[in-house]
């Protein structure tokens, strides 16, 4: 490949100016989809995420239901206007995957056998997308997960780390992913210490692969503290410890 | 035991560790406890629990609930409870044991459309929810104003020994109906004392996690404020420091679980 610009400058910075072991700013908002059980709205860079979460709540078809533990349905979905050029909204290759990936990213963090007979629906919508936007959709649905008050093991956040320019960079975002040389998305329980969701497109080798977990690692803990005020804040307000009254 | 700082919690926070009895919303695993639900951790002498701040209403035996009837087939009536699952009403149970599908009528006990309130019977989540109206005060609500809470905001409204609801009963002149899976049927003699209810439910509804709420809701309710009413006084006094404002109303919801199925 052709490589037009360099990714990393002299100073050590990448494209949007950022350091090699930096996240993007991360927001998260609780409770925004005010219709569904529990809902966020995740903004991760120039991510723009809504998660909604329906149930548990009755399965339709019928037949889709199993007799011992709930079954979980995800959908991930890309607007029409959230890339440059138009996105045909029909579920694409990619989102069929995506969708696949995210609902094992997510399952073994949830309690399903607690809801047999049920479904749990979560539907992830980019309205706007910048690189990374399935490690920000899966962000974003656990806390939703968790503001629908379903039984969960652990939260779930995840986040890409990936070589560029020959250095392993955390949190790969668009440009990078399109002329990096790998990038490799992670999902982690922090308090099961498990890894949910690994993949890898590009080339690395045994150490440059031990360096970028161990750097995708920290940046779920990173996001794991984002996702943990987001739900304190919307269901406690400021008051981060319960104050014992007298 | 030892007891541990009730404290707020996510998903898959460890509480305690030792060797404590898991209640509800935990899991065990290992020598810890850790939450599964957002909500507020507490021990008991029986374990560790965690109160829920969000979630659907899932049936438990024996919880009074308010169903809408939506159907009905030869032998039993489906309810709509407001769950995962939808119940079933025998149709024993409102004719009894005598009852012979080709001799009463169905639609004439309960019609499609009609609300009631229903005991919990049997449910153990391989089958859906049996409901039993053989008991006081249940059976069909003739009328009322109908609206839905969340589940987890019952206990909230109910209040301490039934402080909150008698609150905007007696204040709004209604009779107000509550099920544990958050449906709500007020009926008052005027339609003004009915949508003040129903403003001040749902006030208590959004902000069940602020404190000094019952303050809020009786101002919104204008009930006078030094010299409640005697009646007022007398069920309210065990919460003498609510008035005060110095109670965390969360502490009050672990107490009312319990008594939860009051109405």
């Amino acid at each position: 490949m052709v490589q037009t610009r360099s990714l990393i400058d002299e100073q050590g910075l990448r494209t949007d100016g950022r350091t090699i072991d930096e996240l993007r700013n991360v927001k998260i908002q609780v409770g925004m989809v005010k219709n569904a059980d529990g809902s966020a709205y995740i903004e991760f860079g120039k991510n723009r995420i809504i998660a909604a979460v329906y149930g548990p709540r009755e399965v339709h078809p019928k037949h889709m239901a199993q007799p011992d533990r709930c079954v979980l349905r995800c959908r991930y979905h890309m607007s029409p206007f959230s890339t440059d050029t138009r996105k045909n909204p029909a579920p694409s290759r990619r989102e069929v995957e995506i969708s696949k990936v995210m609902r094992e990213a997510l399952e073994p963090a949830l309690m399903l056998e607690d809801y047999p007979r049920a479904a749990i629906d979560v539907f992830v919508e980019v309205l706007q997308a910048d690189g990374g936007s399935r490690c920000a959709g899966i962000t974003a649905a656990s806390v939703a997960l968790a503001d629908a008050g379903i039984n969960m093991r652990d939260i779930v956040p995840a986040c890409a780390a990936g070589k560029v320019d020959g250095k392993i960079v955390l949190d790969i975002n668009d440009v990078e992913d399109k002329e990096g040389s790998a990038d490799m998305p992670l999902a982690y329980m922090p308090h099961l210490e498990r890894v949910t969701l690994l993949q890898l497109d590009g080339i690395l080798n045994q150490e440059e692969f031990n360096e970028c977990l161990d750097k995708a690692l920290q940046g779920c803990k990173m996001i794991y503290e984002i996702q943990r005020k987001a739900l304190i804040q919307k269901y406690f307000g400021d008051e981060q410890e319960l104050k014992e009254e007298s | 035991m030892q007891e541990i700082k009730r404290k707020y919690v996510v998903p898959g926070d460890r509480i305690i560790d030792g060797n404590f009895r898991p209640l509800s919303n935990v899991t065990k695993s290992g020598n810890s406890i850790f939450a599964t639900r957002i909500g507020i951790a507490e021990a008991t002498r029986d374990g560790i629990k965690v109160i829920p701040l969000s979630g659907v209403y899932i049936p438990r035996v024996n919880d009074i609930v308010i169903g809408k009837i939506i159907d009905h087939s030869s032998l039993s009536w489906q309810v709509d409870i407001s769950s995962c699952f939808s119940a079933h009403l025998p149709a024993q149970d409102v004719f009894g044991r005598d009852f012979s599908p080709a001799r009463d009528d169905m639609n004439k006990q309960l019609a499609i459309g009609d609300l009631v309130t229903a005991r919990i019977m049997a449910f153990d989540r391989t089958r859906d929810p049996m409901l039993t109206i053989q008991d006081k005060d249940l059976g069909r609500i003739p009328r009322g104003e109908f609206l839905k809470i969340s589940a987890t905001r019952v206990p909230r409204l109910i209040g301490k020994r039934g402080s909150m609801i008698q609150t905007i009963e007696q204040a709004t002149q209604t009779r107000i109906l509550i099920g544990q899976n958050g449906i709500v049927v007020v009926s008052g003699r005027n339609a003004d004392g009915t949508q003040l209810a129903i403003r001040a439910i749902r006030m208590v509804e959004e902000e069940a996690h602020t404190s000094n709420l019952t303050q809020r809701i009786k101002t919104l309710l204008n009930v006078p404020e030094p010299q409640p009413t005697e009646t007022l006084s007398e069920v309210s006094e065990p919460e003498g420091q609510k008035l005060n404002g110095t109670h965390e109303p969360e502490e009050q919801v672990s107490q009312e679980l319990e008594k939860g199925d009051k109405e």
